[in-house]
């Protein structure tokens, strides 16, 4: 069940953010950061988590959830440093998903060629 | 005499003529409508190099050389090459032509480079400053979008409506002797901006010069839209063609039925996914030389007014929010027994 609700869930973010592309003339990179900012605002509001208990993966991965692992370590951080967690909490928080990111682009582009568009 | 005519005009008394051309394409555009007519198709869109820039190079290399060798020339018969490209600093041109060793005037006028290329080409012949010049542009679909939108290794989704950039570069040997096309005038275009910002409709930012240059070049020579088998536009595409018909309407021209883009003729719509037709200054060089000069040639169009249009925008002009600005050079090539 857990797998069915995360392909669900994550297939309608994808869906919504794709007609969002096709109907307004907004670059990818303000809609990339449109959903990291929304999850955020989400995760602040208190909606975001129970979601990600439900969908998991589904509601994790897609970039309202990096918005939202930025809010909570952002949350958790200044519990625990005070004022300067709002420096320390993002990147704590977010760090296997953007070393991640690094590690396996880098891997990728060794091993991988850009290709022509057909 | 004076071959200065109109407000920005030049009527040559001594026509050059275009001795040969030289066309290098693409995979995708060798597939489309105009396919059997380029001098050479790559199925290999990287022409054998490790990188796009490089592989730009390559296609100007290969033109430069179609062309030379079909005029029958060397390299060292060519007095001046006027080139250029679309990447920063047109690097495709400075290392494509590099081992040529041919005196380079560098230009950069977006996707009108074609047209201006070749008409400071034809005003050095004519002047006699040169008896055998290069005039050649080029643009690749890699290196475009990675200097102009993303890198394709960023697999962003492209819109449907964006144009799509030509791979191929087009090369053309002016001189002094004789052949059967000739350029007898030409019309140089001003920058002309109706403030649209919109990068991905590029057409209706070019379509104004376009306009532009059109009316000026019948006010210059006296000119009608008749005298004309076809007027060539570089890469407006149908949005932009429309645009420009209207345009043209209001200031008393009907320009509907002898009008054609380089962008529309180089790719099929339908099958190749390409809603806004071909750019890129590859495209009308290559385009004209495979096929409306050929035509010109065997007396098929016995006038024709070429237009190369250009969008003159760079990402950072755009991401600080300013309007994309156009221009257009026409260029006047007859049928010569």
């Amino acid at each position: 069940m857990d797998y069915i609700n995360a392909f669900w869930v994550g297939g309608v973010i994808c869906a919504l953010v794709q007609i969002l592309m096709e109907k307004t003339k907004l670059m990818p990179g303000r809609i990339m950061v449109l959903l990291v900012c929304t999850g955020a605002v989400l995760g602040a509001i208190g909606i975001y988590p129970p979601f990600v208990e439900y969908a998991g993966a589904g509601a994790s991965v897609p970039l309202l959830g990096f918005g939202n692992t930025l809010f909570k370590g952002v949350k958790e951080a200044i519990d625990t440093d005070g004022f300067l967690g709002i420096f320390m909490g993002g990147f704590t928080a977010s760090a296997i998903g953007i070393s991640a990111a690094l590690i396996f682009g880098y891997l990728a582009s060794l091993i991988f060629e850009p290709k022509m568009r057909k | 005499m004076s071959q200065m005519i109109g407000k920005q005009s030049i009527e040559f008394e001594h026509p050059p003529y275009i001795l040969a051309s030289g066309s290098v394409v693409g995979k995708k555009e060798g597939e489309g409508p105009l396919g059997k007519c380029f001098d050479m198709i790559c199925e290999d869109d990287k022409f054998g190099e490790d990188s796009w820039e490089k592989s730009e190079s390559t296609l100007q290399k290969e033109a430069a050389a179609l062309a030379i060798g079909k005029a029958g020339l060397k390299p060292e018969d060519i007095r001046y090459a006027f080139a250029g490209d679309l990447l920063g600093q047109t690097i495709a041109t400075s290392f494509g032509i590099m081992d040529y060793e041919i005196p380079l005037f560098g230009l950069y006028g977006a996707c009108s480079t074609a047209g201006e290329s070749m008409s400071l080409g034809a005003m050095t012949v004519a002047a006699g400053y040169a008896d055998k010049v290069l005039t050649m542009t080029s643009s690749h679909f890699a290196s475009a979008e990675k200097q102009f939108r993303y890198p394709l290794e960023y697999g962003n989704q492209r819109p449907v409506s964006a144009s799509w950039t030509v791979t191929g570069s087009g090369a053309f040997i002016l001189g002094n002797t004789k052949s059967h096309a000739k350029i007898t005038g030409i019309t140089t275009g001003k920058i002309v901006d109706y403030g649209i910002k919109d990068a991905m409709n590029m057409g209706a930012a070019m379509a104004p010069a376009a306009a532009d240059l059109i009316a000026t070049h019948f006010e210059d020579f006296g000119a009608k839209p008749e005298d004309y088998d076809k007027i060539i536009t570089g890469d407006l595409g149908h949005v932009g063609q429309t645009i420009l018909i209207d345009l043209l309407k209001e200031k008393g021209y009907d320009i509907s039925q002898v009008i054609t883009d380089c962008g529309i003729e180089i790719f099929d719509k339908e099958s190749q996914g390409t809603d806004s037709g071909g750019s890129g200054c590859g495209c009308s060089a290559v385009t004209m030389s495979a096929h409306f000069l050929p035509q010109v040639e065997k007396g098929n169009l016995k006038k024709i007014l070429f237009i190369p249009t250009g969008a003159l925008l760079s990402t950072v002009s755009f991401n600080e929010g300013q309007s994309v600005p156009g221009i257009a050079h026409g260029v006047r090539i007859e049928y010569e027994k």
